[in-house]
């Protein structure tokens, strides 16, 4: 495939994409409407080309992506599930997309109860009291929750600083802990890959404001301890959070709120089949147990009398954590999905993405060395040592999945695991496409022993080869500028 | 059937087996409690029923603003967005097989840079508020000063949004009052301290009307404080770029880019900084680079900035941002192109002013600032502005913005946007109806 040039390339003075109606009201010259010293002198170098070379070059770019619909994308911790086409369809319905924000609430009332419904359902499927949708993404939600948690401990007069994670957890735990001035306390993980409870007890004391875990963990299993854990966290007057970026395999299993945990927050764009968006819109609603939803962020969604409102009035409220009320169209998608699959269904979904991962699980398990040798939950992790010995890494066997048209699973994640491969093969996938994605790995693993530089030189039919990184990051070009 | 073939092979009888390690006691022992399953075709009717329970701006004439803006969006921008390549992908993490978003948000990058007149920008922030609430905190880190001071005449909502995220962190916001719908400059002046890591302002403000930059920009420059502009990006087709006014960090709301407006989300925000801040920046940033054969390609960089690397000692916690509002915001700029952004921006200015001067000479409305303003603007009505809006209602209109919820000394203030989507015809009979006729 050619190279694709810049869209400022393929610019020809004067060309355009848009016709706009002449003004029809009277005119005045612009000196008359803008202070001079406002002016616009030097005009933004903005394309300019016409709406067919817009619409091949954009074109052009999607065909150098690939997404859900191309293929098996099993990246572990993503959750890559189809997206029923059906919810692209209700969220450009025009009394969802074409409403404004701030217009009065009784012209409103469908956006309103879509919000309470999903909220309900939400706090249904966890075992929370009440969710706010207002967070953006995941790492945005566990923002408001730790913010939640913060604004507890101080309405009890205690200062506590400090927030434990685990070594398994995902970089956004201890990212957002420390946007909120928490300090983080890191454990160790025990050798059955669940929390190592000595190292939990002995870290516990009167500085700690919470736990963050994510359960199933970022190793794709289940802790066995989590009541335990749940005690020795209330006991010392801590609370737990739950990353609910990881909740594909519990819906009408298990739920957060029944293990102990006080604040959840679930990724829509992951358990609930909206789709990514190549990098969002997400989004991250945040549940709070009954006693802690005064804290939540403002406003929430509320009914009376057969009216639905927003309610603004919550003093002991977090504040805002986003202008309006959340990506209300993913809510809208998220709504449907939930709406079309039932308590039946989402249960089926669990039972499928976890049978699912254990079949990867079980049939790559003496291609792999497998660290946790447990039934695994959503995802599988595997480490590629056995491969590394050889001279090739897990990024040489991903690149080469590449060439075979597959999304490659996630690599060196969680860091515990040397070598990490994470696999999430989800519930949409059937047992053909696991079995051909199996089949495969196996080829490549034939590939090391008889033609390891095949491999380790991989990717050989994509639109561009490995790329050199460093020197992107060395030296940074981060925009295009017109070559004088 | 393929279940218990998959069983069988994993040497498990039952389905049940698979989750032998959650303990019973957290079991749920019932079904959830949901509504029942409903069919694509249920499902679609319910949807229908539900969104016919709103009003709509298809049926309707906007007058509304106050941050979310009804422009014109061109048919391609979601005939390509809907392209599955683009909405079904995720956070382009294998650039071999993510070129195409890639070089998108590259492109995007470059655009934003163009319009506020910066050099780095990055791929995009969740929406507007959350981006000035991140300048902030990059502003405070790299001043190591605990204060900022914000106009009033910045978003109610954005205020509200830096005062949550600068609280857990310490920090203190202090809020400086207006004088004729402008950031009061002697004011500012008084309040600003040498502990003052930046100053804030939006521009066009909350009231449209447009702010002296300039002039903010000296004063914080003195202070040795950073100057935070947060921009309406279609007024950058014919209002000078912060950066040539001296701003330190840029960002703003993204939406009136090619984004519907759907009920307050997924919009996007856009964050642009000088040179010397580029590895103090949040978020995701794409950066161009050659494949080992040679070829231009491109990759997200400079990611030892960000969580999944550097954890509790990164820049921000944003992992996934608004990739698909970004290129919505990078089609739709590239379809009106030079010439286009500056012919909306002149036509809602063109069509603002004309309905200022109809409104306002009419017995019920007096003007209530006289400072430039752009594609919005005050006036005060002798009815409330909640009365008024019912009233218009009855027309398919749907009224401006009541500012007395969010600015008390405001009474009877009514904040009025008028895009280019507005037609004579329709701002006759806005200030018609408005007028009680």
């Amino acid at each position: 495939m050619k190279q694709q040039p810049l869209i400022f390339e393929l610019t020809k003075t004067e060309r355009q994409g848009f016709s706009l109606p002449t003004c029809d009201v009277p005119t005045k010259s612009i000196e008359q409407l803008v202070p001079e010293a406002y002016i616009r002198i030097n005009p933004p170098e903005l394309p300019e080309v016409s709406e067919p070379d817009a619409v091949r070059h954009f074109t052009q770019l999607s065909q150098r992506n690939y997404g859900l619909d191309s293929g098996f994308y099993p990246l572990g911790s993503c959750t890559m599930k189809y997206n029923p086409k059906v919810n692209e369809v209700i969220a450009r319905m025009d009394g969802f997309q074409n409403i404004h924000p701030y217009q009065a609430e009784d012209t409103v009332q469908g956006c309103l109860e879509l919000m309470y419904g999903l909220d309900t359902m939400l706090s249904e499927i966890s075992g929370m009291a009440r969710f706010s949708l207002q967070p953006a993404a995941g790492a945005h939600g566990e923002l408001a929750g730790l913010m939640i948690i913060k604004a507890y401990h101080e309405q009890r007069g205690e200062n506590r600083t400090k927030i434990i994670v685990p070594d398994s957890a995902h970089g956004t735990n201890p990212a957002s802990a420390a946007m909120v001035g928490f300090d983080v306390i890191e454990v160790k993980s025990n050798s059955r890959g669940g929390m190592d409870l000595t190292s939990l007890r002995e870290s516990m004391n009167e500085d700690i404001a919470g736990l963050m875990l994510t359960n199933p963990n970022t190793l794709g299993l289940f802790d066995e301890n989590i009541t335990e854990i749940a005690k020795i966290v209330h006991d010392a007057g801590g609370l737990l959070y739950y990353d609910g970026a990881n909740a594909n395999a519990i819906m009408g299993i298990t739920r957060p709120g029944d293990m102990g945990f006080d604040v959840v927050h679930l990724n829509l764009h992951k358990t609930f089949g909206t789709p990514h968006g190549g990098g969002g819109p997400g989004s991250g609603p945040v549940g709070v147990r009954e006693d802690l939803v005064r804290f939540l962020p403002k406003p929430v969604v509320e009914y009376e009398e057969g009216r639905y409102y927003l309610d603004y009035d919550r003093p002991l409220s977090v504040g805002r954590v986003k202008a309006f009320y959340g990506n209300f169209s993913v809510l809208v998608k998220a709504y449907s999905y939930i709406r079309s699959k039932g308590p039946d269904g989402l249960r089926q979904v669990s039972e499928n993405a976890v049978l699912n991962a254990n079949y990867l699980l079980n049939s790559l398990k003496d291609m792999f060395v497998l660290p946790y040798d447990r039934t695994c939950m959503h995802e599988c992790v595997f480490s590629g040592i056995k491969q590394l010995v050889k001279g090739v890494s897990v990024l040489d066997i991903a690149k080469r999945l590449l060439d075979y048209g597959y999304h490659p699973p996630t690599m060196y994640f969680p860091l515990i695991v040397q070598e990490a491969l994470m696999m999430e093969p989800t519930e949409t996938e059937s047992k053909e496409t696991l079995d051909e994605f199996i089949k495969t790995l196996g080829i490549i693993m034939q590939e090391i022993e008889t033609n390891p530089e095949l491999v380790k030189s991989a990717p050989h039919n994509t639109v561009v080869a490995r790329l050199d990184e460093v020197a992107a990051a060395r030296h940074p070009k981060v925009r295009w500028r017109r070559s004088l | 059937m393929s279940q218990q073939e998959m069983l069988n092979q994993i040497g498990l009888g039952t389905v049940e087996e698979l989750f032998g390690d959650i303990p019973q006691e957290v079991r749920l022992s019932r079904d959830l409690n949901l509504p029942v399953a409903l069919s694509e075709f249920e499902l679609l009717n319910h949807t229908q029923n539900l969104s016919r329970k709103n009003l709509n701006l298809n049926d309707h004439t906007c007058f509304l603003g106050a941050g979310a803006y009804d422009h014109f969006i061109p048919s391609a921008v979601d005939a390509l967005l809907s392209r599955q390549e683009f909405y079904t992908a995720y956070t382009p993490y294998q650039p071999e097989i993510s070129q195409g978003m890639l070089q998108a948000i590259f492109e995007f990058q470059t655009m934003i840079c163009e319009l506020t007149g910066m050099d780095i920008a990055n791929a995009s922030m969740y929406d507007g508020a959350s981006a000035l609430a991140e300048a902030m905190l990059l502003a405070c880190q790299s001043q190591k000063r605990q204060e900022v001071l914000v106009a009033r005449t910045v978003h109610p909502e954005s205020r509200e949004v830096l005062k949550t995220y600068a609280k857990f962190r310490g920090l203190t916001v202090r809020e400086v009052g207006y004088l004729d719908g402008q950031l009061n400059i002697q004011e500012l002046k008084e309040t600003v301290t040498s502990d003052t890591a930046a100053i804030i302002v939006q521009n066009p403000n909350f009231f449209g009307t447009m702010e002296s930059l300039g002039e903010i920009g000296e004063i914080a420059h003195n202070n040795k404080a950073l100057f935070i502009v947060s921009a309406d990006p279609i007024s950058l087709g014919i209002l000078k770029s912060p950066g040539e006014l001296g701003a330190d960090i840029v960002v703003g709301e993204g939406q009136s880019l090619g984004n519907p407006l759907n009920f307050g989300g997924p919009y996007l925000g856009f964050f642009a900084v000088k040179e010397k801040l580029l590895r103090k920046i949040p978020g995701r940033i794409v950066g161009e680079t050659k494949d080992k054969n040679g070829n231009r390609s491109f990759t997200l960089t400079i990611q030892t900035r960000e969580q999944h690397i550097r954890r509790e000692k990164a820049t921000s916690n944003i992992c996934s941002n608004q990739a698909l509002n970004a290129l919505a915001a990078t089609i739709y700029l590239t379809l009106l192109g030079k010439q286009g952004l500056k012919e909306v921006a002149l036509l809602s200015l063109q069509k603002s002013h004309y309905a200022f001067e109809q409104l306002t000479s009419h017995d019920n409305f007096s003007p209530v600032f006289s400072s430039p303003f752009f594609k919005e603007f005050v006036i005060q009505s002798v009815v409330s502005p909640q009365e008024l809006n019912r009233k218009l209602l009855d027309h398919k209109i749907i009224g401006g913005y009541p500012l007395e919820q969010t600015y008390p000394e405001l009474t009877n203030g009514w904040l009025v946007a008028v895009t280019e989507k507005r037609t004579k015809e329709e701002i006759d009979s806005f200030v018609l109806k408005a007028g009680g006729q």
